[in-house]
């Protein structure tokens, strides 16, 4: 356990001089192994059928919720006017920002050479997936008619439409769609050299077939590796601009639109930064039982959960400016609207829910997430995760729900009470979400080997190696 | 096109990173030519050691960004200006600042299409079967814990017994000859 009196020789590598990332004492073959067991053993572990049930109930709950949609049309949610987006949209842009950690962890951090970031980026990257998948699901059960979907999409339709492409919603079907495209891309490229190593170490005929045809014959020549290398450093820059563009088009898609509380320039950052910050808190609600479960905690040790919990604190304050300036400017733009609405939004009938956001996005992360004792304990951790993610749920509940109900006219004010489809979708998508990333968890490496054992002491060339050649 | 028969190369395994990136650079000084490292985690050191400093996928990434981008911007003015042009309020047509956000995000898409599978095809993937997988010792640990350098017979260098001897020179584990 981390204390204020840390020995440094406990978190510097003797071998390298650089600060530990992984437990000392692992080796090529040890870090290969902790991780290809738990795909190639013939022996799923029990524990693993049990969250499969609960997440594949969870799965068919969902499937349930979306034929009783498809047959009876979105009435069946609280939707209506003045509140036409309610659950599905709110789901959306959380889920959406669950997304954004993933690739930062991947892009950006790699980018910064954050060397921790090796382990945990695999099942970062998965998440994001799954996320986006629950996200894309949403805008298209949404529209009423799901099977007109592919309207969105500039095709020469039989009628001669085409998008109107100075939309938002517009823009939004082409910046989720190639952040997909582009998650898996990544994801998979990276995935390459893993599937490798499970097609050499595989004992099953079937095995060897699967993952020798996915790893698409991978060899690990040096020359392959520095294309692979420069392809996955260009994907990590284009997927850094792709990850703040994302979250900014999903707020074009709030603050274009002129009412009161939506009509802002401070969405776009204050969306990003609020993407990550849940998006950590999903991390952590992940890898913290992983870790647990499979005995992975020399891969992903303290160190690991400790600086997700800083990068939390960092965000955390960027979302609590937003919450600020959004409070100022009610103020300072002296326009009757807006002050109503944030007057609305904290003392008005849904009042609970902007004080319950700011309880569980500020008060309770930004004050104890300071100290490193709590950062380094796992059910602390594991609880704050869900805290955040609940409260950012939350932000976007607020955000809809309280703009909507009350907007200029009187006349038009209305309220929103979710009904039970609504909730059923919204558990169903957290059931499919896990569903996916057990089978994730149970089928591929979820973590990238190669890039761990760039990290061992092991790895490192010494210069004294070299032949006498000046360099 | 190299042939399909006879022997592929030679194939000398390296206990650590240090000695496989030693060897490689005394083969490449030696004129080696067509030879390989084969290692589980990207080697730089011993992709230097090779002389293989440049690959084309940054420039591959550069053609599909552009022309992605290009793509999305032709088509939404076609789209917004000739084919189905909407008069909203008296607003010109060409209002390419709402354009560029698709077009931004085609760039990337396009760019990052590109980069991955520009990857793999300049790499000659996928291709399943190779010569080297043949090597007893390769299967076993050349995406785990092994470090090899392949000299190869298409080098006019190669001679089975000569070559065979200069490896053995290099200290290298074991040395075993590769058939196609």
């Amino acid at each position: 356990m981390a204390t204020s009196e840390v020995n440094i020789h406990d978190r510097v590598d003797p071998a390298t001089g650089e600060y530990r990332v992984i437990a000392p004492g692992e080796s090529f073959l040890s870090v290969t192994e902790k991780v290809t067991r738990i795909v190639l053993t013939p022996h799923t572990p029990l524990g693993w059928f049990g969250f499969f049930a609960v997440a594949g109930a969870g799965t068919t709950m969902l499937m349930v919720a979306l034929t009783w949609l498809f047959l009876k049309g979105v009435g069946i949610w609280a939707i209506s006017q003045p509140v036409a987006w309610g659950f599905a949209i709110i789901n959306f842009v959380w889920w959406i920002g669950i997304g954004h950690a993933g690739t930062l962890i991947s892009a950006i951090l790699l980018l910064f050479k954050q060397g921790w970031r090796n382990s945990i980026s695999r099942f970062a990257e998965a998440m994001t997936i799954f996320a986006v998948i629950c996200a894309a699901m949403f805008p298209v059960i949404h529209v009423g008619r799901p099977w007109l979907g592919y309207w969105l999409l500039p095709l020469p339709l039989t009628m001669d439409v085409w998008p109107q492409f100075r939309s938002p919603l517009m823009w939004d079907t082409f910046a989720v769609s190639t952040y997909a495209t582009i998650s898996v891309v990544f994801w998979y490229i990276g995935m390459v050299p893993d599937l490798g190593t499970l097609r050499d170490r595989a004992q099953s005929k079937i095995a060897q077939y699967f993952y020798g045809i996915l790893s698409v014959g991978w060899r690990g020549s040096v020359r392959h590796w520095m294309r692979y290398e420069t392809a996955s450093l260009l994907l990590a820059g284009l997927a850094t601009p792709l990850v703040l563009s994302v979250h900014t088009v999903i707020s074009f898609d709030f603050a274009v639109a002129v009412l009161p509380g939506w009509h802002t320039t401070i969405f776009p950052p204050y969306f990003v930064a609020g993407a990550i910050y849940s998006g950590f808190a999903m991390v952590l609600t992940l890898a913290i039982p992983l870790r647990k479960f499979y005995h992975l905690e020399a891969l992903v040790t303290e160190r690991h959960i400790d600086n997700m919990g800083k990068i939390m604190l960092v965000t955390g304050f960027i979302v609590g400016y937003g919450y600020g300036m959004e409070a100022f400017m009610a103020w300072y733009s002296a326009d009757h609207w807006e002050a109503f609405t944030f007057w609305n939004r904290a003392f008005g009938p849904m009042g609970w829910s902007y004080w319950l956001l700011v309880t569980l996005n500020l008060f309770i992360p930004l004050t104890t997430l300071w100290v490193r004792k709590w950062r380094t304990n796992m059910i602390f951790m594991f609880a704050m995760s869900i805290i955040v993610n609940t409260g950012m749920w939350f932000e976007r509940f607020v955000i809809i729900v309280t703009s909507l109900t009350r907007d200029y006219l009187p006349s038009s004010w209305g309220t929103y009470r979710a009904t039970k489809w609504d909730y059923m979708t919204l558990f169903g998508s957290l059931g499919l979400f896990t569903f996916l990333f057990l089978l994730f968890v149970r089928f591929l490496p979820m973590m990238p080997m190669n890039e761990i054992r760039l990290l061992l002491p092991a790895a490192k060339v010494r210069a004294k190696t070299g032949p006498e050649v000046s360099k | 096109m190299p042939p399909r028969e006879g022997t592929y190369g030679l194939l000398a395994e390296f206990r650590t990173p240090g000695d496989l990136v030693r060897a490689a650079r005394q083969a490449h000084e030696d004129g080696w030519r067509r030879l390989d490292c084969y290692t589980p985690y990207p080697l730089e050191e011993a992709a230097e050691a090779i002389g293989f400093h440049r690959n084309k996928v940054p420039l591959v990434t550069l053609i599909g960004g552009l022309l992605g981008g290009a793509a999305m911007f032709a088509l939404e003015t076609w789209i917004s200006v000739i084919a189905f042009p909407l008069n909203i309020a008296g607003r010109p047509t060409y209002s390419w600042p709402a354009f560029l956000v698709p077009a931004y995000e085609w760039t990337i898409l396009w760019a990052g299409l590109s980069a991955g599978f520009g990857m793999l095809a300049l790499n000659g993937l996928p291709s399943l079967y190779h010569p080297l997988f043949n090597a007893p010792n390769f299967r076993t640990g050349a995406t785990t814990d092994k470090f090899f350098l392949c000299l190869e017979a298409l080098d006019p260098k190669f001679d089975l017994v000569e070559s065979k001897a200069y490896l053995e020179g290099l200290e290298p584990i074991s040395v075993v000859e590769v058939e196609y």
